[in-house]
């Protein structure tokens, strides 16, 4: 009997001095890791990179400024379709990839300028609806109580509205612009990261780990920062990274309809609605930005879902 | 008996049990009802009990980590039950608790040396490479390795992990641990190496501990007393072998008697208990086991409620049972055939 376990003994810690010579693999390693075997997930990472490259160098890759116009320039007219010398337009004109809008202004200048509001909505949107909403969902579900009850249903009535129509009145309210469409479109979306953070502290919080902690004389500030938060950040994670997604549909939408960024400014959602009604005459300016707020959108919907696989709990033994 | 270092007296812990639109308390569910006993210094003593009865409640209120509905738990003077704010810190440092899933009981995301320095951290003991230095010592005296600080709990073995649990556990220092369950969710040859650690772990540290489980033989290796619950209460404690040879409530007979026996030959007369444990939110009046008890008396069991009692002059050995101890024994069945 001895001699056995003395065996199986060995047998273990053969196979830990194996694992030894690789570096330690904690569970967000883990995750990146498998997160690099998922194709969804990659395409995602490289639409991504190329939007967040396109968005950062703008001024190098727009040939020209987004707001120049060529009214009054030679061989121009105003919703000329794409012009590229390489695929043989004639050399006399200058050249639009993308066409020129409705203002005469180059098309695609106009697009790659537009990719700077949209992931810069998308980013500050996020940032604050996950960290305003996840703390609300972590007091509500750690403390529990009347605090809870207080939290939950103040996001209760927030979710009662259609979310587009409520962010829609609190623009009308403020103002139109991008600044409040951002700020309408994060307090819409607190409630979902809310609801999530706090049904997953609720469920972490009975684990015996942070009992052990509690035990060992924690404080319940400490329990909840070191213990209960990082593990219940998993969920959010992935809803957070769909979520970049429809707040730049959603931003999109507003600018649409007027409420978002305003003219000059390059944004997708209000090119597409000033050209809307020229849709046949000049499908490439209702075509081009439905594209780029497609991909971008995309890119994020990918990353989001190769996330969700990545940090499932069931693959992380 | 040596001194007791945790005396426990009249524990009770109720739950409330909510229901209908207002979420308003409709019951109780009477986890613990009035449980004493007393621990001694240096001494394991074996809480069994079948699922549901209430051990892992009163483990959980020994440490504080549930608060008890009434009674008081005495660890020299200070009242484990009611102290709160630094009293209670304090005593954090001298109760401890080992946990029964070795899985969920270290943190997925922490590494196993921050998790095990937890405790220094909490109570500011050491600065960096104190704190460093006592965490591979601990490594060490539960049989793992140093290099394992940084290393990750899914990167272990359930076994290993429990060792990490214990480490954890210890490294304050504690003088009472409560081991709830250490071992049932081990394989049974991990078992063993885990159960030799605790005790030469006790040998070492002077531990003293409460030992939970419903595995009677595990019980049997490791106790130097044992105490018997049933749906809320101790039914009967004594000296281990005293238990295991003399049982004196039917209740444990029968659970001795459901104990496997290596030996198919071996013919034995097996106690079996009809129905079910049953619930704590509506117990039995009288004697709680006296709808499922072999030998019970109705007119007298299921009225009474029994107290633990001396079953003799001079003995250790307490039960609750109306026909073994006290006025009622010739009712006793199994006496008037001998």
């Amino acid at each position: 009997m001895s001699r056995l376990s003395r065996k199986a003994e060995e047998l273990v810690s053969d196979g830990l001095e194996d694992r030894i010579l690789e570096e330690p693999t904690g569970l967000w390693r883990g995750a990146w890791k498998r997160l690099l075997r998922r194709k969804g997930g990659i395409v995602g990472m490289i639409i991504i990179g190329i939007m967040v490259l396109t968005a950062i160098f703008a001024d190098v890759i727009a040939p020209y400024s987004p707001t120049e116009d060529f009214i009054g320039e030679p061989n121009v007219t105003r919703r000329d379709g794409p012009c590229i010398h390489f695929l043989g337009c004639d050399e006399s004109r200058p050249q639009f990839i993308m066409g020129l809008d409705g203002n005469a202004r180059d098309e695609f200048s106009r697009i790659v300028h537009g990719s700077r509001a949209s992931l810069l909505v998308g980013m500050v949107t996020v940032t604050v609806a996950f960290s305003v909403g996840s703390i609300l969902g972590a007091v509500a579900g750690f403390w529990g109580g009347w605090l809870d009850n207080v939290i939950m249903r103040i996001m209760d009535v927030i979710l009662g509205f259609p979310s587009f129509l409520l962010a829609i009145a609190i623009v009308a309210a403020l103002g139109p612009g991008l600044t409040n469409a951002m700020f309408a479109i994060a307090i819409v979306s607190i409630p979902s990261y809310a609801r999530v953070m706090r049904a997953s502290v609720l469920s972490i919080k009975e684990m015996d780990f942070v009992a052990a902690s509690r035990a060992l004389g924690a404080s319940k500030i400490r329990l909840l920062v070191t213990r209960v938060v990082p593990n219940a950040l998993t969920p959010l994670v992935v809803i957070g990274t769909l979520g970049v997604a429809g707040a730049i549909l959603d931003a999109a939408g507003l600018s649409f309809l007027g409420l978002g960024a305003q003219p000059p400014d390059p944004e997708w959602g209000s090119m597409l609605a000033s050209e809307r009604n020229q849709v046949f005459s000049a499908p490439h300016l209702v075509f081009f930005p439905g594209l780029a707020i497609m991909f971008t959108v995309l890119g994020f919907n990918l990353l989001g879902d190769g996330m969700r696989d990545a940090l499932d709990p069931a693959l992380n033994e | 008996m040596t001194e007791p270092l945790v005396q426990v007296r009249n524990l009770e812990k109720h739950f409330p049990v909510r229901g209908g639109v207002l979420q308003r308390t409709t019951g109780w569910v009477k986890a613990v009802t009035g449980v004493s006993f007393d621990i001694a210094k240096g001494e394991t003593l074996g809480l069994v009990g079948e699922s549901g009865c209430g051990k892992s409640t009163l483990g959980r209120m020994l440490v504080r980590l549930l608060d008890p509905t009434g009674g008081s738990i005495l660890f020299e003077n200070v009242d484990i039950a009611t102290a709160s704010g630094n009293e209670l810190k304090t005593l954090r440092r001298d109760v401890q608790m080992i946990f029964q899933d070795p899985y969920s009981s270290l943190d997925p995301r922490t590494q196993v040396g921050s998790s095990i320095a937890e405790g220094l951290k909490i109570h500011g003991i050491g600065d960096s490479d104190e704190v460093q230095e006592r965490v591979s010592e601990m490594l060490e005296l539960v049989g793992l390795e140093r290099h394992h600080a940084s290393r990750f709990p899914h990167e272990f073995s359930g076994g290993q992990r429990q060792r990490i649990g214990i480490a954890r556990a210890l490294i304050l220092r504690p003088r009472f641990v409560v081991a709830d369950e250490p071992v049932s969710a081990l394989d049974v040859s991990v078992q063993a190496q885990v159960l030799n650690l605790l005790s030469e772990l006790q040998q070492e540290l002077d531990l003293t501990l409460l030992f939970i489980a419903h595995n009677l033989a595990v019980v049997e290796h490791v106790s130097d007393r044992v105490a018997v619950m049933y749906l809320g209460d101790i039914v009967e404690i004594a000296h281990r072998d005293d238990l295991y040879r003399e049982p004196q409530h039917p209740y444990t007979e029968a659970l001795l008697s459901a104990i496997p026996i290596p030996d198919p030959t071996l013919k034995r007369d097996r106690v079996v208990l009809v129905g079910d444990v049953p619930s704590p939110l509506n117990p039995p009046t009288g004697c709680k086991f006296h709808p499922r008890c072999p030998i019970a008396h109705l007119g007298v069991c299921d009225i009474e409620t029994p107290h633990l009692e001396y079953v003799a002059e001079g003995s250790i050995h307490e039960a609750s049972c109306h026909l073994r101890t006290g006025a009622y024994r010739h009712l006793d069945p199994s006496r008037t055939n001998t």
